[in-house]
């Protein structure tokens, strides 16, 4: 099975991608995906994708499109506030699948 | 072993009445200073981080907001809780266009140290409690607060 990359980016001082992101892995596992999630915070985004390469961007923060290089970005948001999570992991999980 | 996080009444406000959002960071960051947790810096440094990476998040009807800044204005790692009298407006953490009208602020206070990841993770299941933050809303004083933040947190 075919593992997606999923880098999840924050703003500063503390880790609210990191929630995001084991939050994120949780319920795409769930869904039956395998995924490999990285955190990184928003002024590093620009220089770690190209390297990286994820998949997909999982944001709880604001992030310039000309960091994404391209790459599909979802907001994070609801791993962290509960609200709509089922919602996005069925969207990224969608996304991802249609990547194959 | 398990440890549970101990809120700090010096630290919880209710009906906190200010004028705006710098205005109700000042008297939390206040609180936390006057208290021995965070530097002089600390508060003039959230304001700065809350104007570019805002952290108001759109939890329904409630809205709640959790700012903070870098570790180096901390002295010891502390949860400040204030619920506002009226609601005060931040910009949503993943949409700096839209605006939240908060009402509880967990003002964080994080040094790196102590599992601040799984302290910030249990802080997230608080904030997706409806029942919770509703309570949290009608509480009269701050020892309501204090008991029902009572061993919520487990790190």
């Amino acid at each position: 099975m075919k593992t997606f990359r999923i880098l999840t980016i924050c703003g500063t001082g503390i880790a609210t991608s990191t929630v995001a992101a084991e939050k994120c892995k949780q319920y795409l596992t769930k869904r039956g995906l395998k995924v490999e999630v990285v955190e990184c915070k928003a002024v590093e985004a620009s220089g770690k994708i190209p390297v990286y390469s994820p998949h997909v961007v999982v944001a709880t923060t604001p992030v310039n499109d000309s960091a994404l290089h391209g790459t599909k970005k979802f907001s994070g948001l609801p791993f962290l506030t509960g609200v709509g999570m089922d919602k996005l992991a069925d969207e990224i999980a969608a996304y991802l699948q249609s990547l194959e | 072993m398990d440890k549970c996080f101990e809120f700090d009444e010096k630290v919880i406000a209710v009906g906190l009445e200010v004028s705006d959002r710098e205005d109700a960071l000042r008297h939390m960051a206040q609180m936390l200073h006057d208290a021995g947790y965070v530097r002089d810096t600390y508060s003039e440094a959230i304001i700065r981080r809350e104007r570019t990476f805002p952290t108001g998040l759109p939890t329904g009807e409630n809205g709640v907001a959790i700012p903070h800044t870098d570790i180096c204005h901390v002295i010891a790692p502390m949860i400040a809780v204030g619920i506002l009298k009226t609601p005060v407006e931040f910009q949503n953490m993943g949409d700096i266009e839209d605006a939240i009208h908060v009402k509880i602020m967990f003002m964080l206070a994080m040094n790196n140290c102590d599992n601040q990841v799984k302290l910030l993770s249990e802080l997230m299941q608080i904030i997706q409690d409806q029942y919770l933050l509703k309570k949290l809303c009608i509480a009269q004083s701050v020892t309501d607060i204090g008991r029902l933040l009572k061993d919520k947190i487990h790190f």
